[in-house]
């Protein structure tokens, strides 16, 4: 009880009728992910909820959404009466809200049909689709969204849909909202908007819990903040202004104060392994880029979303086609036409879509790594169940994957995905290696570990591109930093030059 | 509390060291569950060997073998199109079409019977690449490109003669499926069993065999990996139709006659024993050996209930009763363990 009071402390009761959780917890058989929560969200705030992947922000967002129902012993008030909602519905109903980090909108369906899927509003027995868009366009205007609510979801970005589900909890006159990492897939100028947003309806009196992994946001946004560790609540605090070096701490559980390993600058003469001269993409994506690497650099890729990033660099790996221009590795001109064709001449492309293009998600590690492997684990095309294993682990070894050749990837964490990504292209020996997005989705802890293995790669020598959103990785990383903005390159700065401000100022150019 | 963060924390590490679908599964009903194609079979045969005096001889077994060499041999091809992620609806019409070809040219154009089996193979493998090249190139659906080439194919299965049989073949032709070497076994099941054989190994043990699982787990995954996945593609269709041409010339053997309606539904019983065998239509997932017992399954199984007098009708029910029962188990594997 005592951690509920101190958390409303300074706060009169009618301001705290918002959200009061007390002794929540999950346990699922023998597995607890939560125990002893007591948290409350006061009307008109913003509570970050801060946790690694596993900590249980996940499951306390989908008790508090209905989705599951917490242990007995445990309870919830809202607006100060009793609340135990049994269904997403009932949580709706009583106006709070979910907004999940993946999108689940219809496509193709209109924005309008989208807000009302489930509860179309009708008028003499026919749907009232006018009366629909009107409200819908309410709710787009609230948002300062300048799109019509007649237009089709898909046709929308991944930033215009995210605001349309949270119009779509508008409409339902949604008091709270849980946000699931909801900048993930937004760029520097779309998470302002969203911001601003925030703001807004905070000023309305509207609470959100917000759920993320980049710190720098939380204390943009937060009023205060709860942190989570293996089910635990370990920390709360009642502002914002916490260092960064110190939630990390309260996160992870141990200090991670140099969070990116310093990486030797290639020598003045190192040779150039990859240089691309005026690349243009069939659609426009990019126009026009130019850009070379030496071996053992890594180089940087930053810009907003839509900058053409990822569209340059699977142009680069043959994934795409490309309209004109020219790509050497190490002083010749090759033409790649197939991903193939990239990797015989060792340049390689993790891909930032880890779920969708990096892995086999229900099949084993070791059939992943044998998949990019043929001509390894099976010489004349003769595949041995032994050979493959032992090839599979040799790399989980090298790169500290948590697993065995036989357990599936879509078993693996985030982290541990991705390091089972980077091993099987490590495995072809690669001169240039290409990762896009390489911790999107993946916690604090393991994302130290990716950091760790690039500088390896770069330290064997190997040419890296490392393209991000997170603006922190970019610079913490790379020698280089290229900024691309609407397709085309800004500008290079040294990590001398490269300050976000800097950054920032080309990205938005 | 710090103790039940200690706990909780190793609760945790647990779990996560012994991740879902790992090898090791103790559990007696995981067990049953991964063997459960194998283990419904075998009841099944014990069953029907109490309830009728015929089934388990020698010479039922043999005719149950020579039974299903038609569907065993389309269904090998059937296995690689379902691993890959996609289905032929067309292998039943492939198959008349391939056996009509043959008979015209034998009967009608008086070509040597060795050459017409040729014909009858290609032309098989042009429906397979035709269908292929409809889902590569045209970018249409595999069951609205198949299902096209089955319309297509049935069609001219039936122009070639206008819808009427084309009967009588030489004798060392129909000797195929009849003359049992060394006293049990016939060419065609001999073929049977040596087209089995090839293709566990080459799913298994051949690099361009597995493959197909990654194109299948995740297409973009496999084309990124350097698996040239259009070009595999219009050969697992090439051969799918090829051996449904093939399974075309067994059954002229089998009936001595080429018939325009033959095969008539035959691309159902082939998926259906490719799914009992634990092949997932959503692709990555498939083995020779589950389809060989699912083909076995559904042998056995009408050859019993044939044996037993249950009328046809009542065959198809027990049939589809069979598929709910084995994508049930094999899809409910995780809760069921």
């Amino acid at each position: 009880m005592n951690t509920v009071e101190s958390l409303a402390e300074g706060r009169s009761e009618s301001a705290s009728a918002g959200l009061v959780l007390r002794n929540i917890g999950k346990t699922y058989g023998m597995t607890t992910v939560l125990s002893g929560v007591n948290m409350a969200v006061h009307t008109g705030e913003l509570v970050a909820l801060l946790g690694e992947n596993g900590a249980g922000k996940s499951t306390l967002s989908s008790i508090i959404a209905g989705i599951n129902q917490s242990d007995p012993g445990g309870s919830m008030t809202w607006q100060g009466k009793p609340y135990a909602p049994q269904a997403p519905a009932d949580a709706l109903h009583a106006g709070i809200g979910l907004i999940h980090q993946e999108m689940r909108l219809l496509p193709e369906l209109t924005i309008a049909e989208n807000v009302f899927v489930g509860r179309l509003l009708m008028k003499g027995g026919r749907i009232d689709m006018a009366g629909m868009v009107e409200r819908a366009q309410v709710q787009l205007r609230r948002l300062g969204l300048e799109v019509s609510a007649t237009q089709k979801v898909g046709t929308l970005s991944v930033a215009a849909q995210q605001q349309v589900e949270i119009a779509k909890a508008l409409t339902l006159n949604a008091r709270l909202l849980i946000l699931d990492e909801p900048t993930t897939a937004l760029g520097e100028r779309e998470t302002d908007r969203l911001f601003e947003q925030i703001h807004r309806l905070k000023a309305q009196g509207v609470s959100f819990i917000y759920v993320s992994h980049r710190l720098a946001e939380i204390a943009r946004i937060a009023d205060r903040i709860v942190v989570l560790r293996d089910g635990v609540q370990v920390a709360f605090h009642d502002t914002a202004q916490i260092s960064t070096g110190q939630l990390v701490r309260e996160m992870v559980g141990r200090s991670v104060d140099r969070l990116f390993p310093s990486i030797p600058a290639p020598p003045e003469n190192a040779p150039v392994a990859l240089a691309v001269r005026h690349l243009h993409a069939p659609n426009g994506r990019f126009k026009d880029v130019s850009f070379e690497v030496r071996e053992g650099e890594v180089l940087g890729f930053a810009g907003i979303v839509g900058a053409g990033r990822t569209e340059l660099m699977r142009a680069i790996a043959g994934v795409d086609p490309i309209a004109s221009g020219t790509i050497e590795i190490r002083g010749k001109q090759v033409a790649i036409r197939t991903p193939m064709d990239a990797i015989r001449e060792r340049l390689v492309l993790v891909p930032d879509d880890r779920k969708a293009l990096g892995v086999v998600l229900p099949h084993s590690i070791g059939d992943n790594m044998a998949y990019n492997n043929f001509d390894q684990v099976a010489p004349k095309g003769w595949l041995d169940p032994a050979r493959t294993a032992a090839f599979a682990e040799k790399f989980i070894e090298r790169l500290g994957v948590k697993g065995r050749h036989n357990h599936l990837a879509g078993s693996l964490s985030g982290g541990n995905q991705q390091k089972v990504v980077i091993a099987k292209w490590l495995a072809r020996d690669p001169k240039v290696i290409i990762l896009d997005e390489p911790t999107r989705g993946i916690d604090v802890g393991a994302r130290a570990a990716i950091y760790e293995v690039i500088a390896a790669l770069a330290a064997t020598g190997m040419a890296v591109i490392v393209v991000s959103s997170d603006l922190d990785e970019v610079l913490g990383l790379a020698h280089r930093v290229v900024v691309l903005a609407r397709g085309e390159a800004r500008g290079t700065l040294t990590r001398e030059e490269a300050d976000p401000a800097r950054v920032m100022e080309l990205a938005v150019s | 509390m710090a103790t039940t963060t200690n706990a909780s924390a190793n609760t945790r590490t647990d779990v996560a060291s012994t991740p879902e679908g790992a090898v090791k599964r103790p559990h007696w009903a995981r067990k049953l569950v991964d063997y459960g194609p194998e283990i419904s079979l075998l009841v099944l045969c014990v069953a029907l060997s109490i309830l009728t005096d015929t089934f388990f001889s020698f010479r039922n077994l043999l005719n149950v073998l020579d039974q299903l060499t038609v569907l065993g041999i389309m269904a090998l091809g059937m296995t690689a199109v379902i691993v890959i992620g996609g289905i032929d609806l067309s292998v039943g019409s492939v198959l008349a079409l391939s056996m009509m070809v043959m008979g015209w040219l034998s009967n009608v154009v008086g070509v040597p019977m060795q050459l017409c089996i040729v014909a009858a193979l290609a032309m098989g493998a042009l429906c397979g690449l035709g269908s292929g090249l409809l889902i590569t190139h045209a970018r249409l659906p595999a069951f609205i490109a198949t299902l096209a080439t089955m319309s297509i194919c049935r069609g001219l299965a039936n122009m070639i003669t206008d819808g009427s049989q084309i009967v009588g073949y030489a004798d060392w032709f129909s000797a195929m499926s009849i003359r049992r070497h060394f006293g049990f076994l016939s060419v065609t099941v001999a073929l049977f069993i040596v087209l089995t054989v090839i293709a566990a190994i080459f799913m298994k043990y051949r690099a361009s065999g597995r493959a197909l699982y990654a194109i299948g787990g995740s297409a973009e995954v496999a084309r990124l990996a350097g698996i040239p996945v259009r070009k595999v593609t219009l050969a697992v269709y090439s051969m799918c139709g090829m051996l449904a041409g093939l399974a075309g010339v067994v059954m002229s053997t089998r009936l001595d006659s080429s018939q325009p309606t033959g095969g008539m539904g035959y691309e159902l019983d082939t998926i259906a024993a490719v799914v009992i065998g634990g092949g997932s239509l959503s692709g990555g997932v498939g083995t020779i050996w589950g389809t060989l017992m699912g083909v076995l399954t559904i042998g056995v199984l009408r050859n019993g209930l044939n044996l037993l007098g249950v009328s046809p009708f009542v065959q198809q029910v027990v049939i589809g009763t069979v598929i709910v029962l084995a994508v049930a188990v094999d899809s409910n594997k995780r809760r069921i363990g």
